[in-house]
């Protein structure tokens, strides 16, 4: 089943139900979701602290943090959407990474605007397992891999 | 029915990979704690029930993941998914 984002939860609700803030959300928007996939975009601000030591005098934006842009579109985003088409609303829930393997193809440089697209494997007795690719604006392929987490709704 | 000993020496290949815990897991016993003894976490404790539906062609149920906290309860739900198929 396909569900439209403007069915149910909108991007804006998506955004503002993730656990994080500056400077540690990695997400602007939410372009689409179902089910089954999601794609959200976010944007390297070029005074983000990371960028005075990753790395001397060359700014690189460091793959841990490309790895959790990844997990907070990929995995966090899309668990809430699909966890928010219960019956009843979702407003607390619990989240842990548990595994990443990711392969890393190409530099993103401060100012940088990335895409971030997620497939559904599996979401089952709250583990959500995703394969997850990244894209710069030029869509060529920065990153690739699989994230898994665990999320809980509080009132399961 | 599948005897016991086969079974449990099937589930050893099945959580093979997901173990931190060496020495425990080769003085596996039925009373053997995956969590506490193996010290697998959470995340790959669903692989395991995951890879145990895919290698008995079985469903298992959220009461029945909770109950699969040992190799003893393992077995028993997996003997139990197998004997409702018929």
């Amino acid at each position: 089943m396909v569900v439209n984002i403007y069915d149910s939860m909108t991007s804006h609700e998506i955004v503002a139900l993730l656990p994080y803030q500056a400077p540690f959300l990695f997400v602007d928007e939410i372009i689409s979701v179902d089910e089954n996939s999601i794609s959200g975009s976010y944007h390297y601000p070029k005074n983000s602290s990371f960028y005075q030591g990753h790395f001397k005098g060359n700014p690189i934006t460091p793959g841990v943090i490309l790895t959790e842009t990844m997990a907070q579109i990929g995995l966090v985003a899309l668990g809430i959407f699909i966890m928010g088409q219960g019956s009843e609303k979702l407003s607390d829930f619990q989240i842990a990474l548990s595994s990443t393997e990711i392969d890393f193809y190409k530099p993103v440089y401060p100012d940088e605007t990335v895409r971030v697209k997620s497939q559904k494997e599996y979401f089952r007795f709250h583990k959500l397992k995703c394969a997850v690719e990244m894209y710069n604006a030029k869509d060529e392929l920065v990153c690739r891999g699989k994230i898994a987490g665990m999320l809980r709704s509080k009132t399961d | 029915m599948m005897d016991k000993v086969a079974l449990i020496a099937e589930l050893k290949e099945i959580i093979k990979p997901y173990v931190q815990d060496q020495e425990a897991f080769g003085k596996l016993t039925e009373e053997t704690h995956f969590i506490t003894d193996l010290k697998i976490n959470s995340a790959n404790l669903v692989d395991i029930v995951l890879d145990t539906e895919d290698k008995y062609n079985i469903e298992i149920d959220n009461d029945s993941m909770d109950k699969m906290s040992d190799v003893k309860s393992a077995i028993g739900v997996i003997e139990e998914k197998i004997a409702a198929k018929g």
